[in-house]
């Protein structure tokens, strides 16, 4: 039964990384670092396990008395010392208000707590509450005999109620004169360079308590950035406050007789709390209008950003220029390039026709050679040709100049040039036929004349 | 306890030692045979007594005969007087005993005391006898003295001593105080324990009886003791079985008279509806101390009970009343009460640096905790995964009235073995003050930094061992990194599943209609320094590792991991370094 006693081994549902291959130690185990710093706590000596640890600390050994004062000094406390953060000196004129007249009360230096106001906490003031019950209690001013009445004691209970209550704490505090900030006049601004962030930051500090949304942009200095001080004046131009105006209602009277003036005041209730809400957002307004003219962080915002603009402009215009220059000279040698094909076409074209005609020329020429052996070799016939050996011969020929083209009829022509023998002749125009048959252009056997 | 003590025990003088429980309000005590805690009832029947004396006609009569005193005989009757006990009178409030004997100034201010008509008035003589003043202590004294009266014919047996419980905030003066006038009632107080941590003791030592494993899980604990006068609310960390406060709060003005005042204000107003040409029985002294004592009544009724009645004879200028108040009607009127024994809560919380998700259970003890209201308002408060124990919500929960003195008597029976300067030399800093671990120790699980599995929680005093086991259902080569963990609140965003088609059947299903998606928080462990890392080779197939981390007094780490059931294994040692204890804090 001590705390190092068995307990049963916990059992961990994770698994385990497996080892990374590079990974060595000496005796496979590397120290890394040492536990943090533990912190100094009492045991509670209570308990049977308790009694086991104690066991174990005293066993054989007294303590000395420097070890005692030490165990003292350094454990940490749970219990808070009632520091006298609440120690406001009582103003006389304020011991001596009714307790009727709670709605002027300034319920937070009843308390004692008039540095703290809305900044209080729910602990600072149940323990301010503390403190004055202690020090006004009714009842103990009667045991004593100096009997004070119980009116600043109901002021204390009527403060307490108040500011214990969340609701009726920001109804108060909407209305906490205590707790405003006057903004700064111009004079006191313009006095110093700093002085702009050190007066007006306090105001919106204060201000800054009614808004919904948590934290607040600060005012900043100086050196903020352009973001931050939009930012800060966007949040106040749109400052969306939870301040409200019951707390100065006029009484409602609260009996049944007098329905309709119950419900004329409730009215005229109504509307004023409405017309102090417009009120005040307007007075916001003004606020931070009255700020913004005074920050020098504006205008030069201004004027850097306006500096920045002519500089962007000069910019963009050579820019343009550039541009500009570019797509001309662009133009220029397009069509620098267009004419050049035109004339390099114009004068291919006119090689080309030449060329061409050159060609056919040739090929006329050509062909009437071809026609020209066929007769000298005697139209591919042994003895006298008949008129329809010379028709087939000359149809054969004919067709032939068709299958060939330019240059292999060409060829041809060359073969046949000064040849006159019509046997060898016939053999050029056979191994000619045949060539074409072997290139699958004529059939064999189309060409009847040289069959062979 | 080895037998070699067993047999001290024996040896010592007979000390017959109860557990006491000395409420502002109420007092209780109980004695515990066999392990076991019993509450005792006083020759009238009360386990709960009322803190209250009263003198009529030369008269003592003390609990609930005393309290009924308060109509007749208010400035002869002694109420709330423990909170009086050791100090001064600027430093009291009287608050509380408005309604019956006012304290006066005694001993130059040091103290406080009352005057009451103790004797009866001489039969002949036509003139009043002369008033007693009785100091505080003295009053104290014949309360004690009652109780152990009491205590001492119910066991058969003389007691002599006791274990009694204090609040939390008790400062050696207030204690030197009740020392003094417990011995003079024939007590000695063997020790003084804070009354949440008694109530969590009566509650521990409980549920172990009916456990099966012997050692107790490690728990933090909110005990919110709710009182009459006040409450006080603990943050407790139990390692071990060990109990460490890691923050209290308190509220000396918030308790179950705040809930009462609620009734009396209802009350009294329907009663001038009824009866228009009666008088405000508030402004009577007699009448308010009649609605007093009855709101209580109906008070503790509605805790039970769907309604209850106020019926009161002649409460003011000779109207009877009675009036039917339900239970619904009753939370909606103390409804700002009821939520701020929740901010106190939440208070303490913040104080103790955690998350509502790091309370394991909240205890609730003190009479008030009974209301069913404030447990049901704590469920909902904190998450699912706090156990809020009380009678209206745990089916494991001890009568709260009875939770302190409970542990009061446990305790008593734990040290009645010992010497009374033992038991002192044991309860002294030198041997409570303890370092406590900063942050957890675990094994970083998973790659990279995810996946954190706990060993030894914060706030763990040390000298400290913990084993685990964890699987290798591979087998093979495995590192062991042991980190100090960091405990993170992971929050997002929960689309609420779409209810329609398929309603529950769940009466409590009305919250349907707001769809925003709800905000879901979690706890989630995240591995910090890296402490050290161990390899482990050839682990078979389906094999389990086992670790063994043993923190020394002084902060040093021994890591041993071996295979369970295999040979060898991997040792190391982390110096405790240069970690200093930070304590005053
Ligand atoms: N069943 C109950 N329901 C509600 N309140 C109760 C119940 N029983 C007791 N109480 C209230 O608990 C308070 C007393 O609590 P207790 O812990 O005994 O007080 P103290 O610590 O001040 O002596 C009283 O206000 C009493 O009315």
């Amino acid at each position: 039964m001590a705390i190092t006693a068995k307990m049963a081994p916990i059992q961990i549902k994770a698994s385990l990384p497996s080892l990374p291959p590079d990974w060595s130690a000496d005796k496979d185990f590397k120290a890394i670092s040492s536990l943090s710093q533990p912190t100094n706590r009492s045991l509670e000596p209570v308990g049977p396990h308790f009694l086991a640890h104690a066991r174990r600390k005293r066993h054989h050994r007294t303590f000395s008395e420097d070890e005692r004062l030490e165990a003292l000094r350094s454990t940490k406390k749970t219990e808070d010392e009632d520091a006298g953060e609440i120690s406001e000196a009582e103003d006389p004129m304020l011991l001596q208000r009714e307790a009727k007249d709670w709605k002027t009360q300034d319920h937070y230096a009843v308390l004692g707590l008039s540095k703290y106001r809305y900044k209080a906490t729910e602990e600072q003031i149940k323990r301010a509450h503390r403190k004055k019950v202690l020090r006004h209690h009714p009842d103990k001013k009667a045991a004593s005999g100096k009997d004070e009445g119980d009116q600043f004691f109901k002021c204390i209970q009527r403060a307490t109620d108040i500011l214990q209550d969340p609701v009726k704490r920001r109804q108060f505090d909407s209305v906490d004169e205590g707790a405003e900030k006057e903004p700064p006049n111009k004079k006191d601004v313009q006095k110093k360079p700093g002085n702009f962030y050190k007066l007006w930051a306090p105001v919106f500090e204060a201000e800054g308590r009614f808004s919904r949304s948590q934290p607040v942009p600060q005012l900043g200095n100086d050196k903020s950035t352009k973001q931050e001080v939009e930012e800060f004046y966007n949040f106040w131009y749109n400052f969306d406050s939870w301040r409200s105006f019951e707390y100065l209602d006029e009484e409602v009277p609260d009996d049944n007789e007098n329905r309709d003036q119950k419900r004329h005041q409730e009215r005229k209730n109504n509307n004023a709390r409405k017309k102090r809400k417009v009120e005040d957002s307007q007075r916001l307004r003004v606020l931070v209008d009255d700020v913004m003219g005074q920050d020098e962080r504006i205008k030069r915002f201004r004027h850097e950003s306006s500096k920045q603009k002519n500089a962007k402009k000069v910019e963009r215009e050579a820019a343009e220029n550039r541009a500009k220059e570019e797509a001309a000279a662009k133009k220029a040698e397009a069509e620098k390039a267009a004419k050049d094909k035109e004339v390099a076409e114009k004068a291919s074209r006119e090689e080309g026709k030449k060329a061409k005609e050159a060609a056919k020329n040739a090929a006329k020429k050509n062909k009437r050679v071809v026609r020209g052996a066929v007769k000298d070799g005697n139209y591919f016939v042994g003895g006298e040709a008949g008129p329809k050996e010379i028709d087939t011969a000359l149809n054969d020929a004919d067709a032939l100049i068709l299958k060939w083209d330019n240059e292999e009829l060409a060829v041809v022509t060359s073969r046949l040039n000064g040849k006159s023998d019509k046997g060898e002749i016939k053999a050029i125009f056979v191994e000619e036929v045949k060539k074409l048959v072997e290139a699958g252009k004529v059939k064999e056997g189309d060409m009847k004349s040289l069959a062979a | 306890m080895s037998a070699e003590e067993a047999i001290d025990e024996v040896q010592l003088p007979a000390r017959t030692a109860i557990g006491i429980s000395f409420g502002n309000s109420y007092s209780s005590i109980a004695y515990t045979s066999d392990g076991k805690a019993e509450v005792i009832a006083n020759e009238e029947g009360d386990r709960q007594i009322p803190s209250i004396l009263s003198y009529v006609s030369g008269e003592e009569f003390q609990g609930t005969q005393a309290k009924t005193q308060i109509i007749r005989n208010p400035r002869n009757t002694i109420a709330y007087f423990r909170d009086l006990l050791g100090k001064g009178f600027k430093d009291i409030d009287p608050t509380p005993c408005h309604a019956s004997a006012h304290p006066v100034e005694h001993d130059g201010g040091k103290t406080v005391a009352f005057v009451v008509q103790e004797k009866a008035a001489e039969e002949e003589s036509e003139k009043e006898a002369e008033k007693s003043t009785l100091s505080v202590s003295e009053v104290t004294t014949r309360h004690i003295r009652r109780l152990r009266q009491s205590a001492s014919d119910y066991l058969g047996k003389d007691v002599t001593a006791a274990v009694v419980t204090i609040p939390s905030d008790y400062n050696d003066v207030n204690k030197a105080a009740l020392t003094e006038a417990a011995s003079n009632a024939g007590i000695e107080i063997l020790q003084f324990i804070p009354e949440p941590v008694s109530a969590l003791l009566g509650y521990d030592a409980k549920q172990s009886l009916t456990e099966t494993s012997s050692s107790p899980s490690d728990k933090v604990v909110l005990v919110a003791d709710l009182g009459g006068t006040r409450s006080d609310v603990a943050v407790v960390a139990s390692r071990g079985g060990i109990y460490t406060t890691l923050a209290t709060a308190h509220d000396y003005e918030l308790g179950g008279s705040s809930l009462d005042k609620v009734l009396i204000e209802y009350a009294a107003k329907e009663f001038m509806k009824k009866n228009k040409k009666a008088s405000d029985p508030r402004e009577n002294e007699r009448s308010l101390a009649k609605l007093t004592l009855e709101a209580e009544a109906v008070k503790k009724a509605l805790s039970l009970g769907g309604s209850a009645s106020f019926s009161i004879e002649s409460l003011a200028d000779g109207h009877d009343f009675s009036l039917s108040v339900n239970r619904t009607r009753f939370e909606l009127l103390a409804n700002k009460v009821l939520m701020s024994f929740t901010r106190l809560i939440e208070a303490a919380v913040q104080k103790a640096d955690l998350d509502i998700l790091d309370i394991d259970e909240v205890l609730l003890s003190g009479g008030t905790s009974h209301t069913p209201k404030i447990a049901s308002n704590l469920q909902s408060h904190f998450p699912e995964s706090t156990v809020v124990i009380a009678p209206s919500t745990s089916s494991t929960a001890i009568n709260p009235s009875e939770l302190t003195v409970r542990g009061a008597a446990i305790q008593a029976s734990l040290i009645n073995g010992f010497e009374v300067p033992e038991i002192r030399s044991s309860t002294e800093a030198v041997v409570t003050v303890t370092p406590h671990l900063h942050h957890a120790i675990g094994l970083v699980t998973g790659e990279g930094s995810n996946g954190f599995a706990v060993l030894v929680n914060a706030e763990t005093p040390v000298p400290v061992r913990r084993t685990a086991q964890i699987s290798v259902k591979a087998g093979g080569d495995v590192i062991l990194r042991l980190a100090e963990g960091v405990r993170d609140i992971k929050v997002s965003k929960e689309e609420k599943p779409a209810t329609n088609g398929n309603k529950h059947d769940d009466e409590d299903d009305e919250d349907d209609s707001d769809d925003e998606p709800e905000e879901v928080r979690e706890k989630v462990w995240k591995a910090g320094k890296i402490l050290a890392e161990a390899g482990l080779r050839g682990v078979k197939k389906g094999g389990k590792v086992e670790v063994q981390v043993n923190v020394a007094q002084d902060l040093g780490v021994t890591i041993v991991c071996r295979e369970v059931g295999g040979k060898g294994g991997v040792r190391g040692v982390l110096d405790a370094g240069r970690a200093e204890a930070n304590g005053s804090a």
